[in-house]
């Protein structure tokens, strides 16, 4: 069977005064329908690949890839409409905070319903989208669908915009940091809903974050990312095993509540890290 | 663990919501409107003009003079003046004026609506061409159209105004006879109707007089057209930087990642937002025009409050004056409440911290 998604050499540059620059440089991977995780600090290129993936990379960008096909269809040279068809539809992106990706004079039922309607199930919006908000465990459906996204607090607005994302239940979700706009407390409610309708609906989920610890917990596989470039892939069950010494760094600055009294070590950054 | 959490900041009060909204509104409302009588009352007794010499010529004798003088109540202490003043202006009396020897306000009764009927399709000409102007580039920013658009609006706020009346009557009236000159309508139409809004365009086609109407249509065109690529350069101008501002946000990307397209993104989720600010833009525009445009009342010989106002400084009309200062003050004042009153339909988040 062939993967969900396959990405080969993917590279996203940008123009800037010295030229254009590479944000992206030869990134490949394949993705089942299983959770991968992909770690990096910003500005490694983590943010830009999921975005390439949904077609929204930057107008002033350019992004080009050997390989970059969802489901046997080749993205590289998808038209407008077919985009329009494919996203929301089958792949979609939670972003990281709901205070500026919810659309801010739109009621949250209209923005789910329209995702509803977009892909065909105009009759029935309405129903899709209280039953989705109750899938994200929000208790009084009626009331946040009437309710504008400055009335939500952060975790309920993050929710509503997984609704949103699921609700025309896609293939495959991009999560960009989702939690690192919430509250610690906040964080892994929103992340163990995220969890469940993952897996219930058996989609293919790539998390992007830069806390190593939670997307090893969280995922089948990591993707650790520097410059632009994958570094290493991991089981995430077996983190311990890292080879890669900018991995071997990030995993060694994790502090430990218990027996640890050393100072933190700094990460030394190796030249060599950006070949 | 799955509280909803609606933020609320309204203090507890026994009122409802609308009252304090409307006190407020009221108190804004009538301290301002005080601070514009004050304002013209003190302009009034500082400018170097007589009012008793203005009301009685040069060549009165003394005893005149001075019954004048007394029945103007200049005797009294300002306070006393003032109150007098207040009490007057509250009634719409400001005395009589001295070019035209009627009451200030039947005066402003039949200026006013020239000007209100061409600011009014100045500013509709502005925002219906202004709006779809200022996405269009801000959706082509960069671009050869957002360049024309900006070029265009550049000379729209920079040439001076009365150049470009001259230079479209020249062109449209004179030389290729488009449109009618100078006037609001010709004379021979102008006893078709009899005028009932003051509004030309209104009165004639509530009549059905249709050629009286086609000719106040051929009066109006040149200047209102010129009125309102004033404001639509400016109109244009903010509606492609709220534009480029709003179509920069995070809920842009998330209508795409839905996959609405590009056109209802644009129209719906960005022009939506951006119309929010676009209002009081709109409304600031359509009160400078309010204000009567001098120039262009004088170019186009329009008998507007522009024209009225004018006649009257130059002639030392004090009451006159005042009196549309005054007018001028309440419109500005009533355009702002209108936006304010706008902005809190369009904009969900300003609802709820009323």
């Amino acid at each position: 069977m062939s993967p969900l998604l396959s990405v080969e050499n993917l590279r996203i540059s940008f123009p800037s005064r010295q030229g254009p620059v590479e944000v992206v440089r030869g990134v490949s991977f394949t993705l089942g329908r299983e959770r991968l995780g992909i770690v990096g600090e910003s500005g490694s290129g983590k943010s830009q690949t999921g975005r390439a993936i949904l077609g929204l990379t930057p107008v002033s960008g350019k992004a080009t890839a050997d390989r970059l096909e969802f489901d046997g269809i080749d993205l590289r040279n998808a038209t407008p409409a077919k985009w329009r068809s494919l996203r929301g539809a089958r792949m979609s992106m939670v972003m990281q905070d709901p205070k500026f990706s919810l659309n801010p004079v739109m009621t949250i039922g209209k923005q789910l319903m329209e995702a509803v309607k977009l892909h065909g199930g105009a009759s029935e919006a309405r129903d899709k989208s209280v039953a989705m908000l109750e899938a994200v465990q929000i208790r009084d459906p009626g009331r946040v669908m009437a309710a504008y996204p400055h009335e939500l607090s952060g975790g309920m607005g993050q929710r509503a915009m997984i609704a949103m994302m699921l609700v025309t239940e896609p293939d495959l979700l991009i999560a960009d940091e989702p939690t690192s706009a919430l509250d610690v407390t906040v964080q892994i409610e929103v992340l163990r809903i995220l969890d469940r309708l993952v897996s219930e609906r058996g989609m293919g989920l790539i998390f992007i974050s830069h806390d190593l610890e939670l997307v090893s917990t969280f995922c089948d596989r990591v993707l650790v990312m520097y410059a632009g470039r994958v570094v290493e892939e991991l089981d995430a069950a077996k983190m311990n095993e890292a080879k890669h010494p900018y991995t071997r760094g990030l995993l060694g600055c994790l502090p430990k509540i218990v027996g640890d009294v050393r100072p933190l070590p700094v990460l030394a950054r190796d030249a060599a890290w950006l070949e | 663990m799955t509280d909803i959490t609606i933020q609320s900041e309204g203090r507890a009060s026994a009122l409802p919501g609308w009252i304090i909204k409307f006190g407020k509104l009221a108190s804004t409302v009538a301290v301002t409107l005080f601070g514009l009588l004050l304002v013209t009352f003190l302009i009034g007794r500082v400018v170097p003009v007589d009012p008793v010499l203005s009301v009685v010529g040069d060549r009165a004798s003394p005893s005149t003079y001075d019954r004048v003088y007394l029945e103007l109540g200049l005797d009294r202490p300002l306070y006393e003046q003032f109150y007098l003043y207040a009490k007057k202006a509250v009634t719409g009396d400001f005395g009589e004026s001295l070019l035209t020897k009627k009451p200030i306000i039947s005066d402003i009764a039949r200026a006013f609506p020239a000007t209100l009927e061409l600011a009014t399709v100045g500013i509709i000409i502005g925002t219906l061409l202004g709006i779809p102007a200022g996405v269009w580039a801000a959706v082509r920013q960069g671009r050869l159209i957002d360049q024309l658009v900006r070029i265009f609006g550049l000379v729209g706020y920079s040439a001076p105004i009365f150049w470009l009346g001259l230079m479209g009557l020249l062109l449209f009236y004179a030389k290729w006879g488009l449109v009618a000159g100078p006037g609001r309508i010709d004379i021979s139409y102008e006893y078709a109707f009899t005028s009932k809004t003051g509004l030309m365009l209104l009165d004639t086609a509530m009549q059905g007089q249709w050629a009286a109407f086609r000719n106040v249509v051929s009066h109006i065109a040149l200047p209102g057209a010129l009125l309102g690529y004033l404001s639509m350069a400016y109109i244009a101008r903010m509606t492609r930087s709220f534009m480029l501002n709003e179509l920069a946000q995070e809920y842009i990307v998330t209508a795409r990642v839905k996959g609405v397209a590009e056109w209802r993104i644009i129209w719906v989720h960005a022009l939506r937002n951006a119309a929010v600010p676009l209002v009081t833009v709109i409304a600031l525009s359509y009160a400078h025009l309010l204000e009567g445009s001098v120039l262009t009342e004088t170019v186009f010989a329009w008998p507007g409050l522009g024209q009225y106002l004018t006649n009257s400084l130059q002639n030392a009309d004090m009451n006159a004056v005042l009196g549309s200062t005054l007018l001028i003050g309440m419109v500005f004042v009533g355009l702002n409440i209108l936006s304010d009153l706008l902005y809190t339909l369009l904009d969900p988040r300003v609802r709820s911290r009323l």
